[in-house]
């Protein structure tokens, strides 16, 4: 018994208020690296983006194209991860929140205010794109549906996504994820500095 | 129930990514600003214990929780796919702010709306796997 209480001890002399605020980065970057690590533990390899070409199979891409045409049902796993993603989501905001604001570069905040956002970090996502006011206006749909067409495109394209290239495949010192994750950056830099201020500049 | 550890782990993954805000538009936004240290953190501590954790798994040769043993495969060796598909999918990474796992952990956290990110990316999943004998790779 004398093991049951020092546990339920330590866990009261846990500050609750530390795993409500934000997790510092040297906190959360190597939980990820524990991720990959369970998955390969598993069997599995950490890979997110497979999952879209798995939900193409399910409705029928095969009859479209043969990439499509495999055995679906061998990515479960996988997909279980997926519900699993949204769950963990849901949970972090419901139960492990005190509602913080997120704690960017004041320089950003002005950059953003540039562009027309206002309230930067107080939400996860800017209510400029995703309410669904704007999600819905012309541009509003084309930036979120455009938006996930490039990454889900290029993520194919690339053999892999952030979890994939930039976490596994540079974990595994492979090239080819490194020149991937290059692209990553050339492509995210033209759009946040040279299409940003065409898209949302007025 | 050998899928509910699977469940878990993408719980534990959801988890982590919104505790640590990558999962942020803004924080992705202030990554290609290079405004911030804060996601090169993450990524960078991500890689490091993974290169080490790699290390260790192939040098004990550790079988898999269902005794195989376990086999990273390498990537092709190729340019253009990786830089042009790279490219690609860094473009609307920045413009949504999500990448193909915060996409769902999102929607988790209540932005429904990005279920149009997704429905825009399995698109374009669909459309490269019908121009991909195109395509240079």
């Amino acid at each position: 018994m004398h093991f049951v209480d020092d546990v339920s001890l330590w866990y009261k002399s846990i500050d609750m208020e530390i795993l409500l605020q934000p997790w510092p980065w040297y906190v959360t970057g190597p939980l990820i690296a524990l991720t990959m690590v369970l998955l390969i533990y598993f069997g599995k390899n950490f890979g997110m983006s497979n999952n879209l070409r798995t939900l193409c199979a399910i409705g029928g891409g095969g009859k479209f194209a043969d990439f499509f045409k495999f055995d679906w049902k061998a990515e479960r796993w996988n997909l279980t991860v997926l519900i699993g993603a949204i769950i963990g989501g849901f949970i972090a905001v419901t139960f492990m929140s005190d509602g913080s604001v997120i704690d960017l570069n004041p320089q950003t905040i002005s950059d953003l205010g540039v562009l027309g956002f206002s309230d930067a970090g107080n939400t996860l996502v800017p209510s400029e794109i995703y309410s669904w006011e704007s999600a819905l206006s012309g541009t509003g749909l084309l930036i979120l549906i455009g938006g996930g067409f490039l990454v889900g495109f290029g993520a194919r394209y690339a053999g892999g996504c952030t979890s994939g290239h930039a976490i596994s495949g540079l974990s595994n010192l492979q090239w080819p994820s490194l020149v991937a994750v290059i692209g990553f950056f050339i492509g995210g830099l033209v759009m946040t500095h040279f299409l940003f201020p065409l898209i949302f500049g007025s | 129930m050998k899928i509910i550890k699977f469940l878990f782990a993408g719980i534990f993954f959801g988890i982590v990514l919104v505790k640590s805000e990558a999962v942020s538009w803004y924080r992705i936004f202030e990554m290609f600003k290079f405004q911030s240290f804060h996601m090169y953190g993450i990524i960078g501590s991500a890689v490091v214990v993974g290169v080490i954790a790699i290390w260790v798994i192939k040098k004990t040769r550790v079988k898999s929780i269902e005794g195989q043993e376990i086999e990273l495969s390498p990537k092709d060796k190729s340019i253009p796919r990786y830089l042009l598909g790279g490219i690609v999918f860094g473009l609307g990474w920045a413009l949504a702010g999500a990448c193909p796992g915060p996409m769902y952990i999102l929607l988790g956290t209540g932005v429904m709306t990005m279920l149009l990110v997704i429905a825009g990316a399995i698109l374009g999943t669909f459309v490269y796997g019908l121009l991909r004998d195109k395509l240079p790779h």
